[in-house]
């Protein structure tokens, strides 16, 4: 079995603050992490290696210090890494970054043999697009499965993996055959501590750097310029003022609070 | 890779459904997409790929469709995203609409990029505004959309491929009745059950209660201030003299008290109600994302710290377990009784 799992390095999103003096985001400090909902993606991939053998491959497009990234990929138990790195790359978004993603994976496949499954998260935590995924399952022309949450079957022999997945208002279990791109929950698996040594391995192990010149990637497709969607502007969302505290001035606080909102209730026709 | 802007009219609605019944989002979309029509110059269409989905005609025409586009077809019963997808584009491909809106559903967001990537085209998540460029000459559709979980907002377009395509958060847009004529568009897609790689073996409705948050203009939300599971109770009361619905954090979700389709925030559902009710939340920025831009904010906390006061616009210190039912009580005696509870 070859899984192929994409992973995203960004900056820990819980962490950014605004700067409302500047309009920008304070991004100093703030760490940069493998995508919350990728390391699942990994942590599966890794599971199906150790019930039926074979390799996980992971790659990822980003600055060279997405390097951290799949090192720490590797030492959850990844065996073969890849970063896609040239300036070439910069400001893609997601039509351009499923499209460097994808010739990255033709050179993957090309060293390692065919993919079966290949996986990545829901969606990323600082563009929260979700639309990667869709696009390189749509790209490498195989079944798509997003949301999974859990893997119940899977059987290389026949070709196939039944695996459950997130709907609006519960779930719903797919057989779907392989090779197919799954994009993973956090409910998909407990994450474990890496085994020592995994960790050695993640050390020794190097990191295969693509770029434009060693893969057929074609920069005309690739990159801000070429990127179909653009940005126009970006802005802070106005900040809401600190509003009042209520006392119970001798009154019920509950009374206090019914005559500040009075107004509304009765333009909403509640009173 | 750029493609001729001049061929691509109108606007279009995709109607998402379950079990014979539209998804409010898309009778949102159809409002919204009226008012760009509109600005524009151009129609506002719906189109739906399913088994029977020509009943929904009535229902599309008095939200405003002038035009409905339709494929029915056995093999599209339930949603799989691959003969949705053919269907689909057969559609967008023969008729060429010039943008299309979607619900920011997980069918929404499963489907738009596919169909995105096939149409070579630009794509833009989970929006919420959408405007027209009156200044550029092709009259780009202008989608702001928020990022790094709410802190930061952009504004993208697509200046030279169309369709531009959006996904858009549903309880962004009100949806408001418009009646119209509506024609019908029938279309043949033939698609053989053998050649689709994948099969629904099983559907389980986890939460019994599905619920758009969005449709309320009051929700009472709690966190794990409120102690135990006991007290969602508390919350329900309070919603029901309201005329509103509860929700919670996510920690209440995590704790296994209620179901994640009550949950309000970064991972759950958006939420922009005129009173959003905040008892024994912290306001991390994760929930904050999902009900920033309510209206009324009223934080219940017994830490005077707690950052939901900085976007509460009344604080309430205390004890929610205490005060949620003096409200209730206070409240139940000077409101009408069963207000109404839906936006629409
Ligand atoms: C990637 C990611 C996504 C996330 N998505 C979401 C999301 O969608 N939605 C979400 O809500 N969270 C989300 N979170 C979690 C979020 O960071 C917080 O952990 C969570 O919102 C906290 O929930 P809480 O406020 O209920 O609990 P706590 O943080 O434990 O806060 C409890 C609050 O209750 C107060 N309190 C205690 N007792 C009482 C009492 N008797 N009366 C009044 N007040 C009392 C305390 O002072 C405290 O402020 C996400 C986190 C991550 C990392
Ligand atoms: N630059 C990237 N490198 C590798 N994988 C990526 C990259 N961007 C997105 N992905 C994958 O696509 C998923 C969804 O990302 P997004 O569409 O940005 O929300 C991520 O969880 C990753 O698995």
């Amino acid at each position: 079995m070859h899984s192929l799992v994409f992973i995203k390095q960004v900056p820990d999103a819980a962490q950014v603050r605004v700067d409302y003096h500047t309009g920008t985001l304070i991004r100093e400090g703030v760490p940069a992490i493998i995508n919350p909902y990728d390391t699942h993606a990994i942590e599966a991939a890794v599971q199906m290696k150790d019930k039926f053998g074979g390799i996980v491959s992971v790659l990822s497009m980003g600055p060279p210090m997405a390097e951290e990234a799949l090192r720490k990929a590797l030492s959850m138990g990844a065996d073969k890494a890849y970063l896609l790195c040239d300036k070439v790359f910069a400001g893609s978004d997601t039509w351009a970054t499923s499209y460097a993603l994808w010739a990255g994976a033709q050179k993957v496949i090309q060293e390692n043999g065919p993919v079966d499954i290949f996986w990545a998260g829901k969606q990323a935590i600082d563009g929260d697009t979700a639309q990667t995924g869709p696009g390189l399952a749509t790209r490498l022309d195989i079944p798509l499965v997003t949301c999974a949450i859990k893997i119940i079957e899977a059987n290389p022999e026949k070709g196939y993996i039944i695996v459950q997945r997130l709907i609006e208002g519960g779930s719903e279990t797919l057989q779907v055959s392989m090779p197919c791109m799954i994009t993973a929950e956090k409910e998909l698996n407990d994450l474990r501590f890496s085994p020592l040594p995994d960790l050695i391995k993640a050390v020794k192990s190097s990191v295969q750097l693509l770029n434009s010149t060693n893969t057929t990637i074609d920069p005309a497709q690739c990159g801000l310029k070429n990127s179909p969607t653009k940005v126009k502007r970006v802005f802070i969302p106005s900040k809401r003022e600190r509003g009042e505290i209520l006392e119970p001035s001798g009154k019920e606080i509950a009374d206090v609070l019914f005559e500040k909102i009075e107004p509304v209730l009765k333009q909403m026709g509640r009173v | 890779m750029s493609h001729n802007i001049s061929e691509y009219k109108d606007v279009w609605v995709f109607v998402e459904h379950d079990r014979g019944k539209i998804e409010h989002v898309s009778l949102e979309l159809l409002t919204k997409g009226c008012q760009l029509a509109q600005d524009i110059g151009c129609n506002v269409c719906a189109f739906a790929v399913g088994d029977s989905v020509e009943a929904f005609s009535d229902k599309l025409s008095e939200y405003g469709a002038e035009k409905f586009y339709f494929i029915e077809n056995p093999a599209l019963r339930e949603y799989r995203t691959e003969p949705y997808r053919d269907s689909l584009l057969h559609l967008i491909e023969k008729y060429k609409p010039e943008i299309i809106l979607i619900g920011a559903t997980t069918l929404g967001r499963d489907i738009a990029g596919t169909l995105a990537t096939k149409l070579d085209t630009g794509l833009t998540a989970d929006t919420t505004a959408l405007d027209i460029d009156f200044e550029s000459e092709t009259k780009n559709l202008l989608m702001t959309r928020p990022t790094f979980g709410g802190n930061l907002m952009a504004v993208i377009y697509c200046p030279d491929t169309r369709p531009q395509m959006s996904t858009v958060r549903p309880g962004v847009f009100q949806a408001m009745k418009n009646p119209v004529n509506l024609e019908k568009i029938r279309e043949e897609f033939e698609l053989l059950e053998d050649k689709i790689p994948k099969k629904i073996l099983e559907k389980v409705e986890s939460d019994s209660d599905k619920i758009n948050l969005g449709f309320y203009d009051v929700i009472v939300a709690g966190g794990r201030g409120i102690g135990k599971k006991e007290n969602i109770k508390l919350l329900e009361d309070l919603a029901n003299v309201l005329g509103g619905t509860w929700a919670v954090s996510r920690k209440v979700v995590q704790m296994g008290w209620v179901p994640y389709s009550r949950q309000v925030g970064q991972t759950g559902q958006t939420v922009h109600p005129k009173i959003y009710i905040a008892a024994g939340i912290s306001g991390a920025i994760q929930h904050l994302a999902g009900m920033k831009s309510s209206e009324i904010i009223i934080a219940i906390n017994r830490d005077p710290q707690a950052p939901i006061f900085d976007v509460a616009t009344y604080g309430i210190v205390g004890d929610a377990v205490e005060i949620l039912p003096q409200l209730t009580q206070i409240f139940g005696k000077r409101l009408k009784v069963g207000g109404s509870n839906e936006k629409e």
